[in-house]
């Protein structure tokens, strides 16, 4: 069964998870505005920067976070100078990790979404005086809310299964940097199958009922 | 142009064929640590028998459920005694072929010049935040950087700041970047010729830890392999053990 060890994992991940899902929906609702109605040339780059996690391996990511948060990175320079030390082996280092690793996960279902919504919602509610707040919080958000929906779950779910990036950055510290993902590692390294089974059919379960409950609750996932 | 091509692909299947019947080639899995010897050894050897060694690095915890999954390796370096004698047990080598291959040292190293004295005092004093080391489970290094830490007694007071990589090299890494200040790695990683290569360190007296002995043994996969067996005695003879010596292991 689960040990103490094992319990300390599932409750950081599912911290992390959540802090970087919340963090995700504060960044990427006006990044998702933005790409969604910019007509900038910028649109292109940036869109391709918020995409680059879904093609770069992990291990790339990772490596270059512990470059840069490093004491000569630039980040490391910078996170030092303001005094608050170095960020690998640290659970805000993980965070940060994190909001890079899952970031397309969030800004592209909600920027699909506000493509879909088009201008013409945006105009009625001009003309009835909506001021600009009122209309993202009463017409926006709600026309949104199945891509709102997706970008919590797949954002919550990504982040839960990530490796690459922690590994990098982590150190393995029980209760600070050690996740499900590297414990169910350990455990497999360590030849502990019987531990590692329980972990790793969790996760198995957990993102099938992650999937299924995306299916049945999101109008768009079941047209497709 | 065509009659010239065609004689060229006889002639280029002919020599290779010619050097598939002299020569073979051995897969050979090897613990992290001693990266930076086999790679020497492998292109020494290599020069001397006309076999091909193909090295693939990583954790021996690693290996070892590879090897029991089936993975084709023909020799396996473990950076521990533990993991080829269970694959001995386990039926999974050629019998006899089991042999320590070099002892490991362990080094107090930081990637800043004079930052570790060699009484290592900074372990008791420093302000560092972080210690990197191997994680104890799954390699020997780490085990014996626990070991080393309760011998001096500072344990307690250090264990809050100690992180892991999943292999020595990690470890290694971590330091070598600077995220951690210092940290327990094999002396085979920052030794060459008989010094530091950079930083400051203070090579561990073997008597604080249970000693680190390194097994090699001939899997099942090599049992009829030629190059197999030309690496084990290779590893034997005195030119490979002045190469291992150089990087800082014991060799009987």
């Amino acid at each position: 069964m689960l040990d103490a060890t094992d319990i300390g994992a599932v409750v950081l991940t599912l911290k992390l998870a959540l802090l970087t899902t919340l963090i995700l929906l504060l960044i990427g609702t006006p990044l998702a505005w933005w790409l969604a109605r910019t007509r900038s040339w910028l649109k292109g780059p940036v869109g391709a920067l918020v995409a680059m996690p879904l093609v770069l391996p992990p291990s790339v990511l990772g490596f270059y976070l512990l470059v840069t948060m490093g004491p000569h990175g630039p980040i490391g320079q910078l996170t030092q100078w303001l005094g608050i030390g170095l960020l690998p082996f640290t659970f805000a280092g993980l965070v940060i990790g994190s909001i890079f690793y899952s970031m397309p996960f969030v800004v592209q279902p909600i920027q699909n979404a506000f493509e879909a919504i088009g201008e013409r919602p945006l105009e009625v509610a001009a003309t009835l005086r909506a001021s600009p707040l009122d209309t993202f919080f009463s017409v926006i958000v709600p026309l949104a809310k199945p891509g709102y929906l997706t970008a919590i779950v797949m954002g919550f779910a990504h982040t839960v299964g990530e490796f690459g990036v922690v590994l990098m950055i982590g150190g393995n510290i029980p209760d600070k940097t050690r996740l499900v993902s590297l414990q169910i590692y350990d455990r497999v390294e360590a030849l502990e199958y019987a531990q590692a089974h329980w972990l790793a059919a969790g996760m198995v379960v957990f993102s099938l009922l992650v999937l299924i409950a995306l299916y049945a609750f999101n109008p768009t996932g079941r047209r497709r | 142009m065509k009659k010239l091509s065609v004689a060229g692909v006889v002639a280029l299947l002919a020599f290779s064929l010619s050097t598939a019947v002299l020569a073979d080639e051995v897969k050979v899995a090897v613990a992290a640590n001693f990266t930076a010897p086999m790679k020497v050894i492998a292109e020494n050897f290599e020069k001397a028998t006309g076999h091909k060694a193909e090295l693939a690095f990583g954790s021996s915890g690693k290996f070892y459920s590879q090897i029991t999954n089936g993975a084709p390796f023909d020799v396996f370096f473990s950076a521990d005694q533990a993991r080829p004698e269970k694959l001995e047990k386990e039926s999974g080598t050629v019998a006899g072929s089991r042999f320590t291959y070099a002892t490991g040292k362990l080094v107090l190293w930081s990637n800043k010049a004079g930052y570790v004295d060699d009484k290592a005092k900074v372990l008791k004093t420093g302000d560092f935040a972080h210690l990197a080391i191997a994680s104890p489970k799954l390699a020997p290094y780490g085990a014996a950087a626990i070991e080393t830490m309760k011998a001096l007694g500072v344990f307690e007071q250090l264990e809050p700041k100690l992180v892991q990589g999943e292999s020595i090299s990690q470890a290694y890494n971590f330091v070598l970047t600077g995220n951690a200040e210092l940290g327990f790695v094999a002396l085979s990683q920052v030794y060459a010729d008989g010094k530091l290569k950079s930083g400051s360190g203070w090579i561990v007296p073997g008597k604080l830890h249970t000693p680190i002995n390194q097994d090699a043994v001939i899997l099942k996969h090599g049992k009829d392999n030629k190059a197999a067996r030309a690496l084990v005695d290779y590893l034997k003879t005195e030119p490979a053990k002045v190469v291992i010596r150089s990087f800082g292991y014991d060799v009987n």
